[in-house]
């Protein structure tokens, strides 16, 4: 009984991750321009591999495992921002420009 | 207050240094940073240790609620037929003004739905972020100032 649970809850949890992940993916082809595409990239991709991490660590049934998992997922979330945030000043500085939808620019050069 | 940030970080350590990646293990080592900044705390000033642990986990739990929306709100995006797009920069007013609670904002706003920080001022006084929906800024801008920024700085003050 316990086990099919935690079967259940696994797949869940890894078809959800994938989804996101395709979800991400997809983001990144879609959207205009660097900066939009950054949405894509740095919130689903972290949902999406967070998610699959938990799976791991629900599956592996091990506190220990789990413990790792967690941490990796932390370290997810204290990276994904930064790398996005670099990312776009980045090419900011690079001067990529903002897509032609864009509406508002309050950023000097 | 980086205190938190710190025994967390000592604890990660610990659990790296061990070997053995229990819960357990990470909740001893958390104690033992905890313990170890607390014999140098007249270097760094320590005060109010325990009371904040509550206000942190406030923030923690709007954190993580916003981070699944936000990533709930691209998939919706990114999958319609036509997106409907009014990305652009907005300048966002920083109350807070030490380094590591501007640093902890502009993480918080990466994840959050729909915005993502790009650069802080000079000057410290204004953050600059990218929104995918623009067509309401002030609102936008109010969110974050009564949401993050205002927990924020309960959390840490």
């Amino acid at each position: 009984m316990i086990e099919t649970l935690f079967a259940l809850v696994t797949a869940i949890l890894i078809l959800a991750g994938a989804a996101f992940a395709l979800v991400a993916a997809i983001g990144l082809n879609r959207l205009p321009d660097v900066y939009t595409r950054m949405h894509a990239a740095s919130k689903a991709g972290t949902v999406g591999s967070g998610l699959l991490l938990l799976a791991v660590g629900i599956h592996s049934g091990d506190i220990s495992t789990l413990a790792r998992a967690l941490a990796g997922f932390l370290f997810f979330v204290l990276t994904a921002p930064v790398s996005a945030h670099l990312l776009a000043i980045a090419s900011r500085r690079a001067g990529y420009s903002l897509c032609d939808r864009t509406v508002v620019d309050e950023m000097k050069n | 207050m980086t205190i938190y940030i710190l025994s967390l970080i000592f604890a990660v350590v610990w659990v790296a240094i061990t070997g053995s990646a229990s819960l357990l293990n990470l909740v001893f080592g958390f104690i033992l940073g905890s313990l170890a900044i607390w014999v140098v705390r007249g270097e760094i000033g320590v005060s109010g240790y325990v009371g904040r642990l509550g206000r942190i986990l406030s923030l923690l739990v709007l954190f993580f609620k916003e981070l699944a929306l936000s990533a709930w709100k691209v998939a919706v995006l990114v999958t319609r037929r036509d997106m409907d797009l009014k990305p652009g920069i907005f300048a966002f007013p920083l109350t807070v003004d030490r380094d590591m609670e501007i640093t902890l904002l502009a993480n918080l706003i990466t994840l959050t739905p729909g915005t993502l920080s790009v650069d802080v001022s000079a000057d410290r006084k204004t953050l600059y972020v990218h929104a995918i929906d623009c067509s309401d800024i002030e609102t936008t801008k109010r969110e974050i100032a009564e949401g993050f920024e205002r927990k924020i700085m309960e959390a840490f003050r």
